[in-house]
């Protein structure tokens, strides 16, 4: 078992090292979160006065449409599934994932997925137009030829999360060192247990609605199309059956990354745990029983609104216990704030006032004047920015002198975290403003009243996508050297993480550790 | 011992992920026609009804509105014979629709309709409908499509109006590309 | 650390202050909701800022508490860190008091949900059509029924005129109703889906080829108003406004009146016979507002979506075939739609006569709108 990494290229296309392959999950997810903020880029770049200047109205729902997918399914879940590959084995005391021939295979076919859907764009008809959420008949009858493309990779990424989901729990409840029970585990191992549960449920939802779309469009069924006994609302409730157990996805392991970072820079035990594991679980059942509250204004009898009125709004309050958690875990701590404590914190903030938005947007009578306008376009990315995206920063930040062995460059990090901030704010901020004041989603041009907000949006998004360069120079500036990394790398941190050497050897826990 | 736990553990998720993937498939669908014709959701009209004898509410009349419509690329000409009748509860009513293909070619239409309010539906009864069938109308033919329908005396008293709503769709090449496999099935 | 945190809240308390008031200049800094024109939209946007002072309320102690702990509670200040870490009593509070909060919301948003669907008692029924990308408006019980073009100058949007104040939002035939009056819409669509969409009338709903749904509105007073689709629809899903022109009762049935003559009037005209040039010049008119959007205005269509017009087999072959797919649409491709009911007999002779003598196809035919009277009629 001792061996080292093979050399050359070999050693990262047959290798079954559980670091290795979090390692390229998070380079493939880095890399698809610069692409689709390319795209972010020309969408905003177009959208910074009124008139059409750079693109033409059909390319710009393929950038809309491309942005959403790459975002969702090749930046953020890739980079969870990096962390939890990284992450989880060490936080549990176990040598490897349970399965790792499976965790080279799901990692390994993700690319070939990526490259079919990119490839769209090149193709007869442009790449996908009709919006990530792809409603029929849009993206059936109406569909471009490379419509069939995307369904085929969207059935690989579906392949991948529910083979990375099974090795994790496989993982989880096989491979704990004794004395781990599960009560004991870190959060984030909880919540990405509580993840992949999810995953396994709803993946194989996606890839059914996807598959129905290709008998629709191949093979003469009519699922969702009015014309042969369908209907295109069915398409609707199975996507949206999927789609917010998705987010949830999205932002259950963001939870369990800044309850481990703050602590840490609070010097501060966790406050409530197990309420914490309870709120987790909570908010994933009441997923499944929400989809309709982004259907509100498809007609729908009276008390169906109102049953999923009700079960949305039941959502805060797990929420609310979490954010309430984390709070009480700072108050009274003695509080340093480090490039990763700077983002968990700007995590709370943000994630709470998407929240907020999330509450407003619950309440049917009042979405019906909120649904697909920017409104929502500003709540779901002050949920999914700061959520995913800066849990994620902040988890690279803390763990990565771990990984590589050396600190990063503290100021830097806190440049990147105040341009990125600062960005994410102009960006979305002035979108609830011209969500209210009538601006719909998805448009390539609009009307002159929601002009300044949006030339503000479109700074503020250049200077969002420049902050990440900031943080491209400092990972491979610290993958390269700087100040040695101590075992702890911070103020007596919790887990077993921190019980290895810096940077983590190739096996760590060949033999189990001894947990208190 | 730890491989075949995880072997276990694999199978049980990879029936889970399975099992979803029919639940999606060939569940969710029929499901949700269900939840539609327990709650009138999109205002689909279900089956044929068969009438069963009930006394006619002679006091109330309830204002029935036909609105017809043509689905992208339909040429045909289609529209209500008349735009609303006033109905009691519990009578059967006859009412038909006017159709023409003016196109130069044969082709087959399948109506599908719609009501409103969805709190309606249910007590919307067909005994007759022309959107149970497909519609073949031969180049330049024109025909009377018939409805025939009861409203139910037990409809909330709150509705005095219901709209039924048809829209037309084109499906020649649907049934014919369904003919042409037929045939090869049955070739083979 | 505090500090930086200060832009956000500036911004956040900004908005909060002033946001109402320069959204009633309608200025271009709008940043709320608007208060609409119906009894539904006013107690929507009572809902809304309800809602939104109470999360502004719970927000402000969240963050205050946090901003005071990262204030006070800091390594650098020497504070020592306390080893609490549960308290059942505080957790059933905070998971308690929430919940009766969300009660306290849900009671006006139930009642406010019970109101918009109760479409009961109307005086006008109208129905809407989305189409890609217009509007169908049909009163039914009248012979009235029109469609609803953007009306910005594709010049406009393409930067080559300046923009007017409705940029966007200017139809060629806005839906005129009458004010006071309960207003039930019957909404459906005929390729895919759509929402109708006027804040002002807090009216928004799906649009779904085969299905209607339904909603109301009763106007309070006499405006234009202006609103979008606003499901995604397509490539000109940003460019199918919605214009709401209310009206005092006496003057729309004065339109509906003269709505109802016009159309007597068009189906007269397609018998009268017209010269060459009066077609062409009527038909570039037509052009330029119906096809142009697809095939563009030069006629070079969008290579590998759309096909050319200049040179078109089509355009340049027989003149029966250009008929057919012009009224009835092209069975191959769903977004050459038929545009036999959209236009009239006179302007369908006159595009197609356009099309085959424009973008250099010189055809030198032409059609009488009799011709497709005929047509449409043949046996």
């Amino acid at each position: 078992m001792a061996h080292g990494p093979q050399p050359g290229f070999k050693r990262w296309l047959f290798t079954t090292n559980h670091k290795d392959i979090g390692t390229m999950y998070l380079w493939f997810s880095f890399a698809m979160f610069l692409l689709g903020g390319c795209m972010a880029l020309v969408i905003r770049a177009e959208l910074f006065e009124p008139g059409l200047q750079i693109v033409r109205p059909e390319f710009f729902n393929q950038m809309t449409t491309m942005h959403g997918l790459i975002m969702v399914f090749g930046a953020v879940m890739p980079a969870f599934v990096g962390l939890a590959n990284w992450m989880i084995p060490m936080m549990i005391g176990a040598p490897d994932m349970a399965l790792p021939r499976m965790n080279n295979w799901s990692f390994w076919i993700l690319p070939f997925a990526f490259a079919m859907l990119v490839s769209t764009l090149f193709m007869q008809g442009g790449a996908p137009n009709f919006g990530w959420t792809f409603y029929a008949p849009l993206s059936t009858e109406y569909a471009p030829p490379s419509v069939t493309f995307f369904i085929f990779s969207i059935h690989i990424m579906g392949a991948s999360s529910i083979m990375g989901s099974i090795n994790i729990i496989a993982t989880i409840l096989n491979m704990r060192a004794p004395g781990m029970t599960l009560m004991k585990m870190p959060l984030f191992v909880w919540t990405w247990l509580i993840t992949a549960y999810l995953l396994i449920a709803v993946m194989p939802v996606l890839a059914g609605v996807v598959t129905m779309m290709l008998m629709d469009i191949h093979f003469g069924t009519s699922f969702f199309s009015a014309a042969g006994g369908g209907d295109p609302v069915l398409f609707q409730h199975v996507f949206w059956f999927f789609g917010h157990p998705e987010v949830y996805i999205m932002i259950l392991p963001a939870f369990g990354i800044v309850s481990a970072i703050i602590p840490t820079f609070a010097r501060k035990p966790l406050f409530g745990y197990s309420s914490m594991v309870y709120a987790t679980a909570s908010i994933a059942f009441l997923s499944f029983i929400v989809w309709a509250h982004h259907m509100f204004t498809v007609g729908m009898p009276v008390a169906g609104e109102l049953f999923f009125m009700y079960a949305t709004m039941l959502i805060a309050v797990p929420t609310g216990v979490k954010v309430f958690n984390w709070i009480s875990t700072m108050f009274r701590g003695s509080m340093t704030f480090e490039t990763p404590m700077l983002f968990a914190v700007a995590f709370v903030i943000l994630f709470t006032i998407g929240g907020f938005s999330g509450l407003m947007l619950a309440i049917a009578p009042a979405d019906f004047q909120y649904h697909d306008t920017y409104f929502v376009v500003a709540h779901f990315h002050y949920v999914l920015v700061p959520g995913a995206i800066f849990s994620i920063t902040a988890g690279v930040y803390y763990w990565l002198p771990k990984w590589t062995g050396h600190m990063y460059n503290e100021t830097m990090g806190k440049v990147h975290f105040w341009l990125a901030f600062i960005g994410l704010n102009v960006t979305f901020f002035p979108m609830h403003f011209v969500g209210l004041a009538g601006m719909p989603r998805r448009i390539p041009d609009y009307a002159l009243q929601f002009a300044d907000f949006n030339q503000i949006a479109s700074m503020g998004a250049f200077l969002f996508g420049a902050a990440q360069l900031v943080f491209l120079f400092n990972v491979v500036r610290t993958v390269q050297g700087g100040r040695k990394a101590t075992d702890e790398v911070w103020d007596h941190p919790q887990g077993l993480e921190w019980t290895v050497p810096s940077p983590a050897p190739y096996h760590t826990f060949s033999t189990p550790p001894a947990v208190r | 011992m730890r491989w075949s736990d995880n072997a276990k553990i694999t199978a049980k998720l990879l029936a889970l992920a399975g099992g979803m993937l029919v639940f999606a498939l060939f569940v969710m669908p029929p499901l949700y026609n269900a939840f539609c014709d327990i709650t009138g959701l999109n205002g689909k009209t279900g089956k044929k009804y068969e009438a069963v004898p009930a006394s006619v509410d002679t006091e109330r009349l309830v204002k029935v509105q036909f609105v017809a419509s043509n689905n992208e690329n339909m040429p045909w000409m289609f529209k209500p014979s008349v735009v609303s009748i006033k109905v009691h509860p519990g009578e059967p009513t006859d009412t038909v629709f006017l159709a023409r293909n003016p196109t130069g070619h044969d082709m087959v239409a399948q109506a599908i309709p719609s009501l409103v309010p969805f709190d309606a539906v249910q007590y919307f009864h067909k005994t007759e409908c022309f959107c149970f069938h497909q519609q073949t109308l031969k180049a330049g033919e024109s025909a009377e499509l018939e409805l025939r329908f009861i409203v139910d005396p037990e409809l909330p008293p709150a509705i005095n109006t219901v709209t039924l709503s048809y829209t037309l769709f084109d499906i020649t090449e649907r049934v014919s590309a369904n003919r042409n496999s037929d045939n090869k099935n049955t070739d083979s | 650390m505090l500090r930086g945190f200060n832009p956000l809240f500036a911004l956040l308390a900004a908005s909060v202050l002033t946001g109402p008031a320069i959204a009633e200049d309608k200025g271009r800094w709008g940043t709320n909701m608007t208060r609409g024109v119906t009894e539904v939209a006013h107690t929507t946007y009572d809902l809304h800022m309800l809602i939104f002072w109470i999360c502004v309320a719970i927000g402000v102690v969240v963050f205050g508490v946090m901003f005071y702990s990262m204030w006070r509670h800091r390594k650098s200040k020497g504070y020592k860190a306390a080893q609490f870490h549960e308290s059942t009593a505080v957790e059933l509070v905070w998971t308690i008091v929430p919940t009766i909060i969300l009660v306290l919301m849900a009671i006006p948003a139930t009642k406010t949900l019970y109101h918009i669907y109760d479409t009961k008692e109307a005086d006008l029924d109208i129905m809407i059509t989305g189409y890609q990308w217009k509007w169908k408006y049909d009163y039914l019980g009248s012979d009235v029924s029109f469609f609803s073009n953007l009306a910005t100058p594709a010049a406009q949007i393409d930067n080559q005129l300046p923009k007017d104040d409705h940029y966007l939002r200017e139809v060629d035939e806005p839906l005129v109703v009458p004010v006071n009056k309960k207003i039930r819409f019957l909404i459906t669509a005929n390729d895919v889906i759509h929402a109708w969409w006027v804040p002002e009338l807090a009216v928004k709903k799906d649009a779904i080829p085969g299905f209607i749904n339904e909603a109301w509105t009763r106007i309070e007073e006499p405006g234009i108003y202006r609103g979008q689709c606003a499901e995604l629809c397509g490539k000109d899903h940003g460019f199918m406004p919605v214009v709401v022109k209310a009206v005092p009762e006496a003057e729309y049935t004065a339109w509906l009146g003269e709505r109802a003559a016009a159309a007597a009037k068009a189906s007269e005209l397609a018998k009268k016979t017209f010269t060459f040039d009066e077609l062409y010049s009527q038909g570039e008119q037509v052009y330029n507002k119906i096809c142009a959007a697809c095939h563009q205005p030069n006629g070079q269509g969008v290579p590998g979506t759309f096909p050319a017009m200049a040179g078109s087999k089509i355009a340049t072959g027989p003149i029966d075939a250009h008929v057919e797919i012009v009224v009835h649409g092209s069975k191959k491709n769903p977004a050459m739609q038929a545009f036999g009911e959209q236009l009239s007999e006179v302007d369908l002779a006159a595009v197609i006569t356009y099309e085959r003598n424009a973008f250099g196809n010189d055809m030198g035919d032409s059609i009488q709108p009799v011709d497709i009277l005929n047509f449409k009629n043949k046996q």
